[in-house]
């Protein structure tokens, strides 16, 4: 057997601690990723409430009678709006019918949030 | 011209001489194993874009490459004395490009992008571009079950050691639990390049019978009422926050580990290029033709490494044993930890995510999808199951970089 690197056989001890410090480092590593995220999600949050609160109150003392926007209205029986990302309405419509049809229930007793397009080859 | 000279010559020359020779009933042995990977890949569809390549690399150099006193035959495409002798530090040709350069088959020149690291970073550029990481950032704790579907990868790497394998070939048929097959590539390739051929194959055919392997493991590890439990929507994930990952990633990954800098450096690259919205152009070139172009030349090399007189051996066969104890407890591992986030949360996550972690993107998360429905046919997990998915590919890197920081 060709060796690259001048390696020696491990004994089973140090095997083990190895993996069970391995595994350690991965868990360690990807928890303070997860802190990471979680504090920029939080910073990017309170920005999102500040915007929307100053816009709030900018519509309040500016304009008190403006009348306030009205959401477009939503056919009967519908259960609400739907967000759809890379779908075309023709593509979510159908798609929407055909798991209904398998469902076995009607179109409006289901509530669909969003739609969004897996690429099949996203490997 | 003597026309009996040249026809002995040419039978002479001719491979199927070869198989007459000494051990040339090996290379018989390899022919029949691409023609199974082949059917494999190109009938059952395990993992046709690599396989298939794979497969006939190991055909190609089956049927050029006969050994007639330790040394290739003149019309080898592969020349596994070549790269002994690269490795050899006594040799005059340790770590000699020219001599491959000058001396090497076709495949020999092919190969020196696997030697290099230079494929498999460059495949990992192409599924950065390719990998939205919002499941993730709407739900970092995914990031957990990545980390704990990574146990295989130890666990493998451990039960190699006790297999009587040097250190640095368990680490690298232990990374096969990561379920991520340009790690393994690049992880073998830096540790082990003799192990190169079976490492990849195991890899890349238990990748593909992930549908075969989680679902026993799931079902055995969960209730029905956990299997049934619908996830909430994600929050929305802002195009800044999505910008900002790959870079707050490769920053803290690469700081953390300096040897994944290729693999994270690549992948969170190609996810930049994909997010930032300035680069569609370069974004669109590393998903499809780079990919593509990248994938023939891996796929061929690799397949390449699988010379008769090293492949078939005990070794090939404790591999393949490892790996698939490797897949399962990596599975395990995810759905031990789902499972304890399911009590926590009060029963709000699914554990079948958990199994999701291993990478395997995004296969691993539609099976997680498929019997997440079967519990409970209004079940949608796909998009909840993608955040340990995409987070199992930081994993692996995270695993491969410790052992090769340990081992090389």
């Amino acid at each position: 057997m060709t060796m690259i690197f001048p390696a020696e056989k491990m004994s089973i001890a140090d095997a083990g601690i190895t993996a069970i410090f391995g595994y350690i480092v991965v868990f360690a590593g990807l928890l303070i990723l997860m802190v990471l995220l979680y504090v920029m999600a939080a910073i990017f949050k309170s920005k999102a409430n500040k915007a929307a609160k100053n816009v709030q109150v900018e519509s309040n003392s500016n304009a008190p009678a403006a009348v306030k926007a009205v959401s477009a209205p939503t056919a009967p029986g519908s259960a609400g709006h739907i967000k759809l990302f890379d779908v075309p309405d023709k593509e979510a419509a159908m798609v929407m019918a055909v798991i209904a049809y398998n469902m076995q229930r009607p179109l409006n007793e289901l509530h669909f949030i969003s739609i969004k397009e897996v690429k099949s080859d996203e490997v | 011209m003597n026309i009996l000279d040249t026809l002995q010559t040419l039978l002479n020359e001719s491979g199927f001489v070869g198989f007459f020779m000494d051990g040339g009933w090996k290379n018989l042995v390899m022919i029949a194993i691409s023609c199974v990977l082949l059917y494999l890949g190109i009938v059952r569809k395990f993992e046709p874009l690599l396989l298939v390549g794979i497969a006939f690399g190991c055909l190609l150099v089956n049927i050029s490459n006969f050994f007639v006193d330790g040394a290739s035959s003149a019309n080898a495409l592969y020349h596994p004395e070549l790269w002994s002798a690269f490795l050899d530090e006594s040799s005059e040709y340790y770590h000699s490009y020219g001599h491959i350069m000058s001396n090497g088959g076709l495949l020999d020149i092919l190969y020196i992008g696997v030697k290099t690291g230079l494929y498999p970073s460059l495949i990992f550029l192409g599924v950065g571009a390719m990998t939205d990481f919002g499941p993730l950032l709407a739900n970092p704790k995914s990031l957990l079950l990545g980390a704990a579907a990574q146990m295989g990868v130890f666990l493998a790497f451990f039960g190699a050691v006790c297999l009587g394998f040097e250190g640095n070939e368990a680490a690298s048929i232990g990374i096969i639990g990561g379920a991520d097959g340009p790690t393994a590539i690049f992880l073998t390739s830096k540790l082990a390049p003799n192990l190169l051929g079976p490492i990849a194959i195991a890899a890349y055919s238990y990748m593909a019978l992930i549908p075969m392997i989680q679902p026993p493991l799931m079902r055995l590890l969960t209730t029905e009422k956990e299997r049934s439990v619908k996830m909430v929507q994600s929050r929305q994930v802002s195009k800044t926050e999505k910008i900002l990952f790959p870079i707050i990633v490769s920053m803290f990954v690469i700081l953390l580990l300096p040897s994944t800098a290729p693999l994270v450096g690549c992948l969170m690259l190609g996810n930049l290029w994909r997010e930032c919205g300035v680069t569609a152009r370069l974004s669109d070139t590393v998903q499809n033709a780079l990919m593509n172009i990248v994938t023939v030349f891996l796929g061929i090399s690799v397949g390449a490494t699988t010379v008769a007189s090293s492949f078939l051996s005990l070794q090939t066969l404790f591999i393949v044993l490892l790996g698939l104890i490797a897949f399962s407890f990596s599975t395990v591992g995810g759905l031990i930890v789902g499972k304890i986030m399911y009590k926590l949360s009060g029963g709000k996550i699914n554990p079948l995510i958990g199994s999701a972690g291993v990478s395997a993107v995004p296969m691993a998360a539609r099976v997680s999808q498929d019997e997440g429905k079967k519990a409970n046919p209004s079940n949608f997990l796909l998009m909840h199951a993608m955040g340990p998915n995409v987070a199992g590919v930081i994993g692996s890197a995270i695993a491969a970089g410790f052992l090769l920081a340990v081992f090389k």
